[in-house]
C-alpha cells in the first residue's frame, strides 16, 4: 500500500495507524468516551478494572475518559498554535525574500534577536504578565514559534526567489502576493510540510510542559500535561497514574516524528542538488 | 582571528542589551500597570498613586529601564513585590544550584553523546547505527517529565537506588549533593545526549561526502582513521555549536526537571513567580536566564573560530 505516492517503512506505518488513531479520537471524544469529562466514578487512584481500563485519577475520575478529553484539548490548542505560526513565519519569511532589501535586513534582525532567549523564558515572562489563558497561550507560543518557521520560510523563499519563472513573473507585473501564492508557495511545500510535522510536535510538548508547570491550560479542562502534573504524587506510591497521560503524549509525538523522518528520507533521495554532492 | 572574536563579543554584548529591552517591553505592555495587578480591583486612586511611587512607576519608560539595567548591573534587582525580598540574594543560590545540575548533566552527556555519534558514523547504514537512530529519534520526541517519572518508577521505587525527590540545602557535602542530584543529571543526559549524536552523526557524514576525504580513502587509509584524522577536525565546528546550544537547552529544560524532583533551582523560582505574577522577580530571573544563554552561544562561537583549521594560519 502506498501512502503520498510512497511506500511508508514499518516505523513509518507505525507512526500512520497511530496518528490516525489520535486523530479519531480527538475528533470523536464525547461519543466515544466512557464517562463524562469530570464525572466522579471511582475512588482517589483506583487500580484499573473492567469498568475504569486505566483506573482513576486523582479525584476519582476514569482516567481513560479524562485522557481522551485532555488529547483533544491539547492536540486542539497545539493544532491552532502551529497553524497560526506557520500563517505568521510564512508570510513574513516569502515577503522577506521576495521584497529583499530593508525589509528583509528588519525581519531577519527581529528574529535573531527574538530567537537569542529561549522560548520557553520568554513564554513564562509573557504568562507571568497577562496570566494564563488559551488565547494568551496560542498567541504567545504562536509567535515565539513563528520565528522558527521564518527561517525556513526565507531560505526557501531566498532559493525560489531566483528562478527564471519568478523572475518571468515579476516582469509580466504580477504583484508581490500573486508571486508568493502561485509561484512561491507551490514549490516550497514539501519542506513545509515535513516542517509542520517537527513544529507541532515541538509546540506539543512546549504546551504539555507549560501545563505540567501549571501555567498551561487551567482545570477543570483535561489536558495530557496538567494531569501528569495533578497525578505526579501516586508516583510516591509506586502507581502509575501520572505515565498513563504522559505516554499518551509521548506515544503521539513519537509517531509524528516517525512519519516526519520518513517523509524527509524521501526528500533527501538523490534530486537534482543532492545529486551533485 | 583575534578581530574575529573581539566582534563575537561585541555582538553578544549587543544581544544582551537588545533582550534586556525585550524583556523590559514585555513587562511594560500590561493594560494598566504592575500597581494595578498587584493591588486588584478594589484599591483606592491614594493607594496606587503612594504604590506607584514606592515602585517608581511614576517615572517615564525609558527612565525606569535605564534605572533598572544600571541597577541589574550593579547586582541589584530590586525586590520582590510579594515578600518584599531582595531578589539578588534569592537568586544567586538557586543559579549556582541550577548550574551544578546542568553542569553534572553536561559532564556525562558531552563525552557519551560525542562518543557514540562518531561511532554511529564509523558504523553509518549498519544494523547498530539503524538502531541507534530509532532510539535517539524516540528519545528526542519524549516529553521531559515522561522520562523523568519513568526513571523515578525504575531507579527510585522499584530498586530504591536513589531519591526520587533531590533535596539540597547549603553547605551539603559534595558527595551527597552529587547522590541527590544523579536522578535528574541521569534525566537531563537522555534528553540531550540523543540531540547531539544525532548532530555529530549528520556532520561527520557530511563532512565524509567531500573530496578530500575520498582522496583520503583512495590513498588507503581506514575508515575509522579517516573519521578521526581527517573528518573530524572539519566537523569540529558544528557539533561545537549543536553542544553549546544543547547545553542552552540543558539550563532552560532545566525548568521542568526542577519542577518533577523538586529542586530547589532557578527555573521553580521563575515558576512561582510567574504564578503569582510577580513581575520584579520574572524580570530578573528572565535577564539571568537570557544571561547564561547568550554567553553559552557566544562561548560557542569563540571556539568554533578557535579550532577552525582554515583560520589558524595568518593570511
Amino acid at each position: 500500500m502506498k501512502v503520498f505516492g510512497h511506500k511508508p517503512t514499518l516505523s513509518a506505518w507505525f507512526g500512520l495507524v497511530v496518528m490516525a488513531l489520535f486523530i479519531f479520537i480527538a475528533v470523536f471524544t464525547p461519543w466515544l468516551a466512557p464517562y463524562g469529562e469530570s464525572q466522579n466514578v471511582g475512588g482517589t487512584w483506583d487500580e484499573p478494572s473492567m469498568a475504569m481500563l486505566l483506573g482513576a485519577d486523582q479525584i476519582g475520575r476514569d482516567m481513560l475518559t479524562r485522557i481522551m478529553y485532555g488529547a483533544r484539548m491539547t492536540i486542539g490548542v497545539a493544532l491552532a498554535i502551529t497553524l497560526l505560526s506557520f500563517l505568521i513565519g510564512i508570510v513574513e519569511g516569502f515577503v522577506s525574500a521576495v521584497v529583499g532589501g530593508w525589509v528583509d535586513v528588519f525581519f531577519t534582525r527581529y528574529v535573531d534577536v527574538m530567537l537569542s532567549i529561549p522560548g520557553l523564558i520568554f513564554a513564562l515572562i509573557i504568562l507571568g504578565v497577562f496570566g494564563s489563558s488559551i488565547p494568551v497561550l496560542i498567541l504567545t507560543i504562536a509567535v515565539l514559534d513563528s520565528n522558527r518557521v521564518f527561517r525556513l520560510a526565507r531560505a526557501l523563499g531566498m532559493n525560489l526567489t531566483v528562478m527564471e519563472y519568478v523572475e518571468a513573473a515579476r516582469l509580466r507585473g504580477e504583484g508581490l502576493w500573486w508571486i508568493i501564492r502561485r509561484e512561491i508557495l507551490p514549490n516550497a511545500w514539501a519542506p513545509l510540510v515535513s516542517e509542520f510535522g517537527l513544529r507541532f510536535c515541538f509546540n506539543f510538548l512546549f504546551i504539555a510542559g507549560l501545563s505540567f508547570l501549571g501555567l498551561g491550560i487551567q482545570p477543570p479542562y483535561a489536558d495530557l500535561g496538567g494531569m501528569v502534573r495533578e497525578n505526579a504524587a501516586a508516583i510516591n506510591f509506586g502507581m502509575m497514574a501520572p505515565i498513563y497521560p504522559a505516554t499518551a503524549i509521548a506515544l503521539l509525538t513519537v509517531s509524528v516524528n516517525l512519519v516526519v523522518d520518513w517523509m524527509l528520507s524521501i526528500d533527501a533521495r538523490p534530486s537534482g542538488a543532492q545529486a551533485e554532492l | 582571528m583575534a578581530k574575529l572574536i573581539l566582534n563575537r563579543l561585541l555582538l553578544g554584548v549587543l544581544t544582551l542589551f537588545a533582550v534586556s529591552v525585550l524583556i523590559f517591553i514585555c513587562t511594560q505592555i500590561l493594560p494598566g500597570d504592575v500597581a494595578s495587578a498587584v493591588l486588584g480591583q478594589g484599591a483606592t486612586p491614594e493607594a496606587l498613586k503612594v504604590f506607584r511611587k514606592e515602585l517608581g512607576l511614576d517615572l517615564p519608560a525609558w527612565q525606569r529601564y535605564v534605572n533598572w539595567l544600571t541597577g541589574a548591573l550593579h547586582g541589584n534587582l530590586g525586590v520582590a513585590l510579594t515578600n518584599k525580598r531582595v531578589i539578588i540574594d534569592e537568586i544567586a543560590p538557586r543559579l549556582a544550584n541550577t548550574l551544578f545540575l546542568a553542569g553534572y548533566a553536561a559532564a556525562i552527556a558531552i563525552p557519551l553523546a560525542v562518543g557514540l555519534g562518531i561511532l554511529q558514523a564509523i558504523n553509518e547504514g549498519k544494523l547498530v547505527d539503524k538502531l541507534a537512530n530509532l532510539i535517539t529519534l524516540t528519545a528526542i520526541s519524549l516529553p521531559e517529565f515522561f522520562i523523568a517519572y519513568l526513571l523515578i518508577i525504575f531507579l527510585a521505587v522499584d530498586v530504591e537506588w536513589f531519591p526520587s525527590l533531590s533535596t539540597v540545602y547549603k553547605d551539603m557535602p559534595w558527595a551527597e549533593r552529587l547522590y541527590q542530584t544523579t536522578l535528574p543529571a541521569i534525566t537531563l543526559t537522555l534528553l540531550v545526549a540523543a540531540h547531539m549524536q544525532r548532530m555529530t552523526r549528520s556532520s561527520v557524514l557530511s563532512v565524509m561526502s567531500t573530496p578530500y576525504i575520498e582522496m583520503a580513502f583512495l590513498k588507503g587509509a581506514r575508515r575509522g582513521r579517516v573519521i578521526v584524522r581527517h573528518a573530524l577536525p572539519n566537523a569540529a565546528a558544528p557539533i561545537i555549536t549543536v553542544v553549546a546550544l544543547n547545553l542552552a537547552y540543558l539550563v532552560v529544560g532545566v525548568v521542568v526537571i526542577e519542577a518533577v524532583f523538586v529542586y530547589p533551582g532557578l527555573g521553580q523560582l521563575m515558576v512561582d513567580a510567574v504564578s503569582k505574577r510577580d513581575v520584579p522577580v520574572i524580570q530578573a530571573c528572565g535577564l539571568v536566564f537570557a544571561m547564561v544563554f547568550v554567553s553559552l552561544n557566544t562561548l560557542a562561537d569563540i571556539l568554533v573560530i578557535l579550532v577552525n583549521p582554515r583560520l589558524r594560519h595568518k593570511r
